[in-house]
């Protein structure tokens, strides 16, 4: 019981986090009709936000080690710190969640220029093309990162208070053994939170509306005088900032390397089309289900009973889900279907 | 007077034929022409020909055909380490099975369009992976990949000599410069297979399924029969390219079915130019040119390049071009993915197009008949 | 034994035939006519009169092991150096036996390429065939994981190259998968098990609970198997062990079963990212502050790796594990080498450049001793070749398996780092006649001398 509950809890947060990645790139999919093989970049980018914040605020004095001769090796403490004493240490020590304050702009902006300076010339482009032009955009992006920050991944820990377990067992009263890592329950609230304000801003707001029926018939919305390219602009800020603001938060449970956007790209890919094409609460619905079937087909009971089901689980329900529905759970017709 | 397009089949046959055979000297002085190299580019030529057949005539994007390449290695891995070291039996049944292979997964992926069917592919060519990575590990060999080994029964060989066997075709070799050229042989055919498949009516067909599958049915015309017989094809030809790997290097391991070798052959086909014959082996040479010789630059190999500038400048040089090799190929890559398919919709055949318009346009000003053959092997 | 063998080879077919060429014909005949005549066969590569020869190191250059690359690139170009007399000689000056003289390799000044392996087998192997087919290579070096060792491996067999593994951890590269012409410096799982072992008692008794996670492909597996003879020898039970996908990124899945399982230690059987992110969630999910049956919960990552730890951040702090080597090593060995390394770039070196390092000197010493680089001779130079002075101690390269034997360190996450590099503190140096073993319990053969 305590197992299938705590399986449960990791379902919900690995949903989470596919939700939340997926969500960013099925609105670029489902608005502009751009297949952006860059959005594990942005992911991947959101994430160096956190680590670039945490760099910025451990710039340390370095305090050579004597001891050491054939090379420079530093004792560092950071000037926040004796500056601040206590209170840098504790800025410090929260650098993650400061940085989704930097993340915001940062990634609102980088998305506007790639919308403005890249995507927007491919829209009457074949797909194939807008794979090849974004695919290489992430390989362009992903090997600056190195280049900065080489290729080993950096821890970016939570901040102290919330980097334990919560003893949610006591809580509910299952025993002590009941355990669940407190960043990780924080990760859903705030995967939550950012996937009802997606929703929010899209159904109750006057932009939310024109980009909705711009997703349905672009060339209506466009006949009637409003500008929908302009809209369209902002749609992909706002993936990028969902995208980033995913991988900050994501940080700490998977310490940041350059490559990690491509290990989430297939799968992201995956949720969405699973969900189906055009249809935002399909792919959130679908990161979640993927989440929590991925979590059970762990089991070791499950795994005793098929070997290696853990391995292939999220593709064998995708191949169920395309075959019996055909446009995913909840796919719009003619979206992406030729 | 200018030349017309030469139409005659066996004439595009004949240059092609000569252009590949005599590879290993036109490629040596760009540092192309050692056997490896020039058994790949064969290889990933045939493969990216063959995807090309499905994507570049009908529209139908798969996402998961490295996964035909693996079980074609491992069938022609297991060939050897069961029948015979000869290469035909490999070649022939590494073909057949991921035949049989696409006649499955297509059957099931075709049912549905667009991006839905990319997702099927590639979910099928994940879980092959991955299976093949870890609980397969029995048929595989999992992460070391499958290789020969002293003690397999080898029944047709008799009792092997001292050390592994290696491949051969009746006795001949298949290592080095034999196996280039019986790659390129296999690759001649394939090209000559596929070009008889874009004049055909089964070509013309295919072509109006992808301008416009609807009309197809409504005509009343069961466009499905078609589309697997494409993705069969372009299926037997990446087994026949997996069959080659093994055979110029016999061992097989499951990376070869991740998706990124699926991707790998996409961009193949697209950087060199979607739907055009000779587009797909362009592709194919310059990833493989970039992942085997830019990968391999260091200092010291651009420091000789440069020599011939002033040191101040060669060092400087070196430092802005070290940033793009080496360790850096990738962003080479990534960059030159982005410069073709900006500046160049429809790849590096529609560059060559292009400058070929120019040059004639040139030619004919000038007045003479030096007609250029690249635009013609289109 | 050793001077045994050096009588042997001292009256070799090759040394005979060489004093008997140069009398028949020292009159009449110039003296590369001569060389050629006793160069015996011909062999790949031969790098006959040339004034160089050249080297090939294979390493990933892209890939989630770049960085771990790029330090076996660096150390590589360090003992190119000094093995042609350049800088300060590092462990030339300190390596016993040597006959490396500082002038290249038989007066040849050592060259080289290098190629990326993207830790992709097929990769690795199309780089090390452009080495042999295009650039001449006599030698092939490098690697950052098993299965691109053994891939290389075997190919260098078929080619007739050595091949000088890098960091390969797997039983399998010199047991199962073991060739003629491999050879591996770097330690393996069934050490890292024995050498834990002692220290696993002294720490944490006999009455434990030891739950896996495995990376599920064959270096985890010799691993997991390894580690669970040497913890069930010592009378611990092992509760399970589960097999995670490679890369699977977040473990949750696979760590919330531990916390309910009656487990008190965990052993992750895993590298690379896969080791950072499963010991950050492991620590994430409280179990380093858990009590299971009376006892302290404990962590354990049998395979360690200082460039790799970083990664992982606070969370390795007290962890225990294995390591080849480390740069705070108080030797003669690893003194200069650490001096060399530090003063070229500026920071220490990994283990993965030293077990590189002292690869390329060990074949360059090998040629130097055999007088040729017919790979065959090379081969029976390496077979059975004890050496000190190289950073672990008194060394020996089994004939049997072409393993090197050496001391192992045990390793603790440093609890108080002084500096940036101060990560880990070696606990013990445990001898090596703690973790040999017999080379037929992993069977394999090596195959023949002449390809």
């Amino acid at each position: 019981m305590d197992a299938i509950l705590l399986q449960i809890l990791n379902g919900l947060d690995k949903g989470g986090a596919y939700a939340l990645i997926a969500l960013g790139l099925t609105l670029v999919f489902g608005t502009l009709g751009v297949v952006n093989f860059a959005h594990g970049a942005l992911f991947m980018l959101g994430a160096f936000c956190a680590v670039t914040v945490q760099k910025i605020l451990t710039i340390s004095m370095k305090v050579k080690d004597e001891s050491i001769t054939f090379f420079d090796a530093y004792k560092e403490q950071p000037y926040l710190e004796i500056w601040f004493g206590d209170f840098g240490t504790a800025i410090i020590d929260w650098s993650v969640p400061i940085s989704i304050l930097l993340a915001m702009p940062i990634m609102l902006l980088i998305g506007l220029a790639m919308e403005r300076g890249l995507i927007r010339h491919f829209y009457k482009r074949s797909h194939a093309e807008q794979i090849l032009v974004t695919f290489g955009l992430a390989i362009v992006l992903q090997e600056i990162v190195k280049s900065f920050f080489g290729a080993n991944p950096i821890p970016s820990p939570a901040p102290g208070i919330v980097s334990g377990s919560a003893p949610i067992g006591v809580l509910l009263g299952l025993g002590e053994s009941v355990v669940y890592p407190w960043w990780r329950m924080i990760y859903l609230l705030f995967s939550g939170a950012v996937i009802f304000a997606v929703f929010a801003f899209l159904q109750f707001t006057t932009f939310g509306m024109v980009v909705r029926a711009g997703m349905h018939d672009r060339e209506t919305v466009g006949l009637l005088g409003i500008d929908v390219e302009h809209r369209f602009t902002i749609v992909f800020g706002i993936a990028a900032v969902v995208a980033g603001l995913a991988g900050v938060m994501y940080a700490p449970i998977l310490p940041p390397d350059y490559h990690m956007g491509m290990d989430f790209l297939v799968l992201s890919f995956v949720v969405v089309v699973v969900g189906g094409m055009g249809s935002l609460g399909g792919a959130v619905a679908a990161g979640f289900l993927l989440g929590i079937l991925q979590s059970f087909a762990s089991m070791n009971e499950v795994k005793a009973i098929i070997p290696g089901i853990d391995q292939i689980i999220i593709y064998l329900v995708a191949v169920i889900i395309i075959l019996v529905r055909p446009r995913g759970l909840m796919g719009r017709k003619g979206v992406m279907e030729d | 007077m200018i030349v017309p397009s030469i139409r005659n089949d066996w004439v595009i046959m004949a240059i092609f034929t000569a252009v590949v055979l005599t590879a290993p000297l036109w490629l040596t002085p760009v540092g192309a022409g050692y056997p490896d190299l020039l058994q790949k580019f064969a290889i990933f030529g045939i493969f990216a020909i063959g995807f090309n057949i499905l994507f570049g005539l009908t529209g139908y994007l798969s996402f998961g055909h490295a996964v035909f390449l693996g079980v074609g290695s491992y069938t022609a891995v297991w060939s050897f380490k069961l029948l015979t070291m000869n290469v035909l039996p490999a070649v022939i049944f590494a073909t057949l099975l991921a035949g049989v292979f696409a006649v499955v997964i297509g059957y099931v992926s075709l049912r549905r369009s667009g991006i839905y069917f990319s997702i099927l592919t590639l979910a099928f060519a994940q879980m092959s992976y991955n299976m093949a990575y870890s609980v397969l590990t029995p048929i595989t060999n999992g992460e070391t990949g499958l290789q020969l080994t002293m003690n397999d029964p080898r029944i047709l060989d008799g009792p092997a000599g001292q050390g592994l066997p290696s491949t051969t075709l009746f006795g001949l070799d298949m290592s080095g410069y034999a196996g280039f050229y019986f790659c390129a042989v296999m690759l001649i055919i394939a090209f000559f297979i596929s070009l008889r498949i874009f004049r055909s009516p089964f070509g013309l067909k295919l072509l109006a399924i992808k301008s416009n599958q609807t009309r197809m049915k409504y005509t009343g015309f069961n466009t499905r029969p078609y589309l697997l017989t494409a993705f069969v094809i372009s299926g037997m030809y990446a087994g026949l390219a997996g069959s080659l790997m093994a055979i110029t290097d016999p061992l097989a391991g499951a990376e070869r079915m991740q998706w990124t070798a699926s991707g790998e052959v996409v961009l193949m086909t697209i950087l060199g130019g979607t739907g055009t014959l000779l587009g797909p082996l362009f592709g194919a040479g310059i990833i493989k040119y970039f992942e085997n010789i830019f990968s391999a630059m260091n200092d010291g190999r651009l420091h000789e390049i440069f020599s011939f500038l002033p040191d101040w400048l060669e060092n400087i040089v070196v430092a802005i071009t070290g940033e793009f090799v080496g360790d850096g190929w990738h962003l080479t890559l990534g960059l030159l993915f982005m410069i073709v398919v900006i500046f160049l919709p429809g790849g590096v055949v529609e560059g060559i197009r292009r400058a070929n318009g120019f040059l004639r346009r040139l030619v004919q000003s000038s007045g003479t008949n030096t007609a250029t053959l690249a635009a013609e092997k289109e | 034994m050793s001077e045994d063998k050096s009588k042997i080879s001292e009256l070799s077919r090759r040394g005979f035939i060489k004093v008997g060429a140069t009398a028949v014909t020292a009159a009449s005949m110039p003296m590369f006519f001569v060389k050629d005549a006793w160069a015996a066969k011909d062999f790949r590569n031969n790098p006959g009169n040339a004034g160089s020869v050249k080297f090939g190191f294979n390493v990933p250059q892209t890939g989630a092991y770049a960085d771990e690359g790029a330090d076996e690139l660096r150390a590589y170009k360090l003992a190119v150096k000094h093995i042609n007399g350049e800088g300060d000689g590092g462990m030339l000056n300190t390596m016993k036996p040597l006959s490396l003289k500082g002038n290249g390799i038989l007066g040849k000044k050592v060259e080289y390429v290098t190629g990326d392996t993207q830790t992709k087998s097929d990769a690795a192997r199309a780089s090390a065939k452009r080495m042999i087919e295009k650039d001449g290579v006599v030698m092939i070096t490098g690697g950052s994981s098993s299965g691109v060792a053994v891939a290389v491996q075997g190919l260098c067999q078929e080619m007739g190259v050595i091949f000088m593994a890098g960091l390969t951890h797997s039983n399998d590269t010199t047991g199962k998968d073991k060739r003629r012409y491999g050879f591996r410096h770097f330690f393996n799982a069934y050490m890292s098990g024995a050498a834990l072992g002692p220290v696993l008692q002294k720490e944490m008794g006999t009455e434990r609970k030891a739950y896996h996670l495995t990376a599920d492909y064959t270096w985890g597996w010799t691993q997991e198997e390894s580690i669970k003879n040497t913890t069930e020898a010592l009378g611990w039970q092992t509760t399970a062990a589960v097999r995670t996908p490679v890369g699977a990124g977040d473990f949750s899945q696979y760590i919330t079963p531990v916390l309910n399982s009656g487990a008190d230690v965990l052993i992750l059987n895993h590298y690379g990212k896969d080791m950072i992110n499963s010991l950050t969630q492991a620590v994430q999910f409280g179990l380093r502050d858990k009590q299971v049956n009376g006892k302290n919960f404990e962590i354990i990552v049998p395979l360690f790796s200082r460039l790799m730890a970083q990664g992982a951040g606070d969370n390795i702090k007290g962890i225990l594990g294995t390591t080849n080597w480390h740069w705070s090593l108080q030797d003669e060995g690893s003194k200069a080498f650490v001096k060399s390394f530090g003063q070229e770039y500026g920071f220490p070196p990994s283990q993965a450049a030293q077990t590189t390092y002292v690869q390329a000197l060990l074949y360059a010493n090998a040629v130097e001793s055999a007088g040729s680089f017919y790979p065959p001779e090379v081969i029976k130079q390496l077979e059975g070749f004890k050496f000190d002075g190289a950073g672990n101690g008194p060394t020996e390269y089994r004939a049997d398996d072409h393993q090197c034997f050496k001391d192992v360190l045990v390793v603790r996450g440093n609890e108080a780092p002084s500096s940036q590099f101060d990560i880990l503190k070696v606990e013990q140096i445990v001898p090596r006649s703690q973790v040999e073993y017999d080379a037929k319990i992993f069977g394999g053969e090596l195959g023949p001398y002449e390809v």
